[in-house]
């Protein structure tokens, strides 16, 4: 419909984005370990990280905010990952397992 | 030539994202993070197309270096084993279906009516310079709250790991 060539136009990189994001979802849903369904939401951050970056370049008046706020996510990502795996080894050490199903004890 | 950059790096990054949920070759958690090191890297290639030329080296660094290695790491010591799939039932597979139609159509109808394009593209280098210049000037406050909180989580870590005290 227009010239600007396809990596020029932000609905792409929209389209990208929004396809991480279920993917990480559904990794969420169907993965049955803690580590897999942690891998998942890194593939949510990166989502995110990418939506982030396309507003900045397409739609923001100042393009360099955007991208500190990319740097303040990854810094978050880097904090969430490294207290979520020590949870994650804490909890192996109490149920010898990482597996959802069996960690049940709080099933009502 | 940008152009079949951008279709390389946006495809690979869409085929390994899959990759790492839902292999259809191995269901080991070490070959889901590998694909996740695979996803990262091209997703910093989609960067660069951006003009992120520093964010798509920190993401290198940082992602497929630090945190795959944290990842690897915390597999190895735990010994996971491939873990089994879960059964798909026909009625969660019809509903998931329909919703994620239902979604999709949503979302498609958004991008056609909005005026997403760009009339004239901002001149914009990502380069360090200016970053630095920003982060050490407008975004200050924000930059050490950041730092604050990554000694928060590294505290965080150790407590949380360490032996514990009864």
């Amino acid at each position: 419909m227009n010239e600007t060539p396809l990596y020029d136009r932000p609905e792409i990189y929209f389209a990208a984005a929004a396809f991480l994001l279920a993917v990480g979802i559904f990794g969420l849903i169907r993965r049955r370990t803690l580590i897999g369904m942690l891998i998942s939401g890194e593939l949510i951050f990166s989502a995110a990280t990418l939506n982030v970056m396309a507003f900045n370049r397409f739609r923001a008046p100042d393009p360099a905010v955007g991208q500190i706020f990319v740097l303040f996510i990854m810094g978050l990502a880097a904090a969430e990952v490294g207290i979520a795996l020590s949870i994650i080894i804490a909890v192996y050490r109490n149920y010898r397992s990482v597996k959802t199903k069996e960690l049940s004890e709080l099933n009502g | 030539m940008q152009d079949i950059l951008f279709y390389i790096f946006a495809s690979l990054t869409l085929v390994f994202g899959f990759f790492v949920i839902a292999n259809p070759f191995s269901r080991n958690p070490v070959t889901s993070a590998m694909f996740l090191v695979l996803t990262i890297i091209s997703l910093a290639g989609l960067f660069v197309l951006l003009h992120a030329f520093f964010l798509a080296v920190v993401q290198v660094l940082v992602y497929a270096g630090a945190v795959i290695v944290l990842f690897l790491f915390v597999i190895m010591l735990l010994d996971l084993k491939a873990e089994e799939q879960r059964k798909l039932r026909t009625f969660a597979v019809i509903g998931g279906v329909i919703s994620v139609g239902a979604i999709l159509a949503i979302f498609l109808q958004s991008l056609a009516s909005s005026p997403l394009h760009a009339d004239e593209l901002p001149l914009l280098e990502g380069g360090t310079a200016q970053l630095g210049k920003l982060l050490f000037t407008q975004y200050l406050l924000p930059f050490e709250i950041v730092s604050v909180l990554l000694l928060v989580a590294m505290v965080g870590v150790v407590l949380l790991s360490g032996k514990e005290a009864k």
